[in-house]
């Protein structure tokens, strides 16, 4: 592309007249700022931009946001975006999710989008926890959760939305937090830069119903501990030192490792792009139960052709073979067994 | 050897084996032939749901039956005047069905004490009197083409697969049929296999040649031409017309067109059909599940184009919910529901008119769906178009109720041109449309009550819609009570206004002095008017109307229901227009309902109609 106009847009130009009505002190005011003062980045007009949002809480979004929009129904954001997506091509889709609406309900829209690679951003908010219905477990909530419908502690054991992700084989997986607005600004880039589905994991305070789900990641005492933060190239160190590290074992498998000398070879180094998705699976199985050894950042970006971009070109190559006119519907309209009454 | 050549005005004729048999691909060959000669016909497959059923069972048994006539006529037809039978299950299965005097053609090659013990037969009926009173043709029609197909590299189990092609060849020779399409057709179909193109084409005309030699056949028939309108006709399923007026709605509209799917029977040919045509600006989506593939269709009506979504009942519960969506966002889209026997998965080859009430009212909240139906295989082209024109129109989903009677059913059609189809052209708002130069998103048109269709990329106009309430104009949300009450009466009275545009009713009461009314929708139209026309040709009086638009009802339809002292409604399902038409017009209707999973036999609807106008 030549003589890219800067549209000067500003964050306060993705703002628009409507109450934002999220709690005090939800998470998910902080991402729409961190989303809202990204928007300009993109240099993409206002109205070629859409969010797509299904029922929570979270799916509130595409209220507060100055673009095309539609808050749909419980789960099917992900089905609703790729039809337009896929029939428009020329605008830039973003999906927000819940983990209640993406994972339960719609899990199965979700895992189809993204081994189709449609081109999707995918925002899922994750708070582990149903927010909009009070407070009920989610299947990102940890075993043993009590809740309104768990009084004893919910049995079934939790999706890793990032190991799902990735075993749909999506071709990009990353993860971030609310709070950390530059690194939530910095994986949403990538994610906008990619072609195809995108899927970001944000980590999100319902601070009403799972109040404090992330602390952990979000003290300073404790998140240098427990937090991996990658960056493609880079040795996987962690830890306030940098002692800490993921190392490959003898037999392959990714471990965590505490007082890892300087020049240990076993440390690994971040590889995005690593074509074979359980690479970035084992990472994402570092993490236990209550998020300690959080990897945070891209897991795993890899190129492989879009849905969207594949379907124009099937409508494509059919059009230039013989062009859609009327002259061809009328002779379809005949077919080859006709007979003509005088 | 001179054969005789007897004139017959119709002829019913029924062709039946195992459902591994190529019955189907037979009775479309033999309905080509005959449309292709000129005579008016009706078509009636009837195939099992297993692709491949027991073989020699009566559950396995698929058939096909083609009515053709020198005259226009409705139906199939309701009991064969000849039935081809490729074994002993497809004989017990279909002779409950024939006349007396009916002809029987049975291929006697399966006719062992094994097969026939296996369907209850104690000995062979074709030799111990079962069948007196019936013109029986023992035809030893597996030999024969296995004799025919000798000389080929063929083994005895393939060249054994071409009895069909015999038995075609001896009905084209008894109806004097022209062949040379046929010929052309097993060419083409069979172009990488010439051996296998080859053995079809000599069964065929040994079969012929059977006919035209041996003594038993002694009479060859003739069914003359139909006359009907000029024009360039051809034969046409209503699937097929289905997916064609689909696409020659994208083409009047200018709209690109999106199909949202998932396969289910019986409509799954609609989504194969559109998507050979892509060059046309279609793009089929075979999605996860139904609810994605009317999630997509959605998404795809709220980016400009013109959404379509295809299933059956059990796929159309599956999409309620985003149903409803659609409703309450007001973006054009249309639903196919090719019915099918219900309920859950029911009888998925089979035909039913059930889910009208779901199309009505299956949805959470007051969620007005207007619906559409075809009353025959060619008028699936023409309601499809009248669906996109109410969606477009009114932004407003449209229910397009065909069924399975319909979708595999064929007529000869009187192909249109595309130039003379109605003009569907639409506008996307381009403008801000609100006093002080916002965009209203709701604000409505006052004739249509139709609201902007804004489409993403035009600058300006960027809005949020959703499923929760909106307020009136600005669709912004609002639990407000007078606000909900308004905007719920407003969407009703949006497709309620649908009515203004309808042409009024054709009635059917050539006489003028019916006192009879009888009411139908869809695919009974065809049963319904034979039967009507049986009842005035034994110098009664009744009128017909049939619906094509169930929601709204036309406004004439009050008066013209008015005007008879009684109105019957024949449904294939347990009186659901009825409920409607009683619970409007407080009418008591007699309702007469059929659950089979086959179409009406006209000869019982009229001799129920003529029992209701005796004891008038
Ligand atoms: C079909 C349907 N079932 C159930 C609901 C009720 N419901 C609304 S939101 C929700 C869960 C939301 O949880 P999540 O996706 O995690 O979003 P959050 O509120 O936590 O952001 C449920 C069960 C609904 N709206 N629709
Ligand atoms: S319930 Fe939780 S997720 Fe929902 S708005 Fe309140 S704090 Fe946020
Ligand atoms: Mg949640």
């Amino acid at each position: 592309m030549t003589d890219v106009v800067d549209l000067g847009l500003k964050a306060k130009d993705f703002k628009t007249d409507q109450e934002v009505r999220w709690c005090p002190g939800c998470g998910d005011y902080a991402i729409l700022a961190a989303v809202q003062g990204f928007m300009p980045e993109l240099n993409i007009a206002r109205e070629n931009i859409v969010f797509i949002s299904g029922i929570g809480c979270s799916s509130r979004f595409p209220y507060y946001m100055n673009t095309y929009g539609m808050h749909s129904i419980h789960g099917r954001a992900p089905a609703i975006a790729t039809g337009l997506s896929t029939s428009r091509p020329d605008l830039s889709v973003w999906v927000v999710t819940g983990d209640g609406d993406a994972l339960s309900i719609g899990g199965n829209h979700l895992i189809h989008a993204l081994r189709r690679n449609v081109n999707l951003k995918i925002l899922l908010f994750n708070n582990r926890i149903y927010g909009l219905t009070k407070g009920q477990y989610s299947p990102t909530s940890e075993v043993g959760k009590i809740t309104k419908s768990t009084p004893m502690g919910s049995l079934d054991n939790p999706f890793n939305p990032v190991s799902v992700a990735l075993g749909a084989e999506a071709t990009f997986v990353g993860r971030t937090l609310d709070s950390d607005r530059k690194h939530l600004q910095s994986v949403l880039r990538e994610a906008a830069n990619h072609e195809g589905t995108a899927l970001v994991e944000i980590y999100q305070n319902c601070n009403i119903f799972n109040d404090g789900a992330f602390d952990i990641l979000k003290q300073a005492d404790t998140r240098d501990d427990w937090m991996i933060r990658m960056e493609h190239g880079q040795p996987l160190r962690f830890g306030g030192d940098g002692s800490k590290a993921v190392v490959r074992g003898a037999n392959g498998a990714l471990t965590i490792e505490d007082g890892v000398a300087e020049d240990d070879p076993r440390v690994v180094i971040h590889d995005a792009h690593a074509d074979d998705p359980s690479y970035a699976f084992a990472l994402s199985r570092l993490s236990s139960l209550d998020s300690r050894y959080s990897p945070m950042g891209v897991f795993r970006s890899v190129k492989r052709p879009t849905y969207d971009a594949m379907m124009a070109e099937q409508l494509e190559q059919a059009a230039a073979k013989a062009p859609g006119d009327d002259a061809a519907l009328d002779a379809l309209l005949h077919g080859a067994d006709t007979w003509t009454i005088q | 050897m001179s054969k005789t050549v007897e004139q017959l005005d119709r002829v019913v004729i029924r062709i039946a084996g195992d459902s591994g048999d190529g019955m189907q691909l037979t009775g479309d060959r033999f309905t080509a032939e005959t449309a292709l000669f000129g005579n008016d016909l009706s078509t009636l497959p009837n195939f099992p749901a297993e692709i491949r059923a027991p073989q020699g069972t009566l559950a396995g048994v698929s058939s096909f039956q083609l009515h053709f006539a020198d005259h226009d006529i409705l139906t199939p037809g309701d009991r064969p005047d000849v039935l081809v039978a490729m074994n002993p299950a497809a004989l017990k299965a279909n002779i409950g069905d024939l006349p007396k005097g009916a002809t029987l053609i049975v291929d006697t090659h399966d006719f062992t004490e094994r097969a026939l013990a296996r369907i209850g037969w104690a000995s062979n009926p074709l030799e111990d009197g079962t069948f007196e009173g019936f013109v029986v043709h023992a035809v030893e029609l597996t030999k024969l083409t296995l004799d025919a197909l000798a000389d080929t590299a063929l083994s005895r189990k393939d060249a054994g697969r071409s009895k069909n092609m015999f038995a075609l060849g001896l009905l084209s020779w008894m109806y004097s049929r022209p062949t040379e399409n046929t010929l052309n057709f097993v060419r083409q179909k069979f172009a990488s296999k010439p051996e296998i193109a080859e053995a079809n084409i000599l069964a065929f005309k040994a079969g012929w040649n059977y006919g035209e030699t041996t003594e038993a056949f002694a009479v060859q028939y003739e069914v003359k031409p139909a006359p009907q309108v000029t024009g360039t006709y051809r034969n046409i399923s209503g699937n097929l017309a289905l997916a064609y007026g689909l696409i020659a709605a994208a083409r009047r509209s200018g709209l690109p067109m999106f199909l949202g799917a998932y396969p289910i029977t019986p409509a799954s040919d609609i989504l194969h059909e559109l998507s050979k045509h892509k060059r046309f600006g279609i793009r089929t989506f075979q999605a996860e599940d139904e609810i994605a593939g009317i999630g997509a269709t959605l998404g795809a009506a709220f980016g400009g184009a013109l959404g379509v979504t295809t299933s059956s009942g059990p796929g159309i519960a599956l999409k309620g919910e985003a149903i409803g969506l659609a409703v309450s966002l007001e973006l054009p889209m249309i639903i196919c529901d090719i019915q099918r026997g219900g309920p859950s998965t029911g009888l998925p080859t089979k035909t039913e008119q059930s889910d009208l009430l779901q199309a009505m009212y299956g949805r959470n909240g007051e969620a007005p769906v207007p619906i559409v139906a075809p009353q025959s295989p060619g008028d699936c082209f023409d309601a499809a178009i009248e669906a996109a024109r109410i969606a477009l129109t009114y932004r407003t989903p449209v229910f397009l109720l065909s069924d399975g009677y319909l979708a595999n059913g064929s007529e000869p059609w009187l192909v249109p041109s595309v130039a003379e189809l109605p003009d569907l052209t639409v506008e996307y708002a381009t403008e801000p449309n609100g006093p002080n130069g916002d965009f209203l998103p709701y604000l409505r048109d006052p004739e249509t009550l139709a609201r902007p269709w804004a489409v993403p990329g035009t600058p300006g106009l960027e809005h949020r819609v959703g499923g929760i309430e909106k307020a009136d104009k600005t669709g912004n949300i609002s639990y407000d009570p007078d606000n909900h009450d308004f905007m719920v009466r407003t969407r009703q009275a949006k497709v309620d206004g649908i009515a203004r545009s309808l042409p009024p009713l054709a009635v059917d009461d050539p006489d003028g002095d019916a006192r009879v009314l009888v009411l139908g929708w869809g695919s009974t139209y065809g049963p319904i008017g034979a039967a009507c026309r049986q009842i005035r040709a034994s110098g009664a009086s009744i009128a017909q109307v049939h619906l094509r638009n169930i929601n709204p009802f036309p406004n004439d339809l009050g008066d013209i229901l008015a005007r008879y002292e009684k109105v019957v409604i024949p449904e294939m399902n347990l009186g659901q227009l009825a409920l409607l038409i009683r619970a409007k017009y407080l009418v008591d209707a007699i309702s007469v309902t059929q659950v089979r999973g086959l179409p009406f036999k006209a000869d019982e609807l009229a001799e129920m109609l003529q029992g209701v106008i005796e004891h008038d």
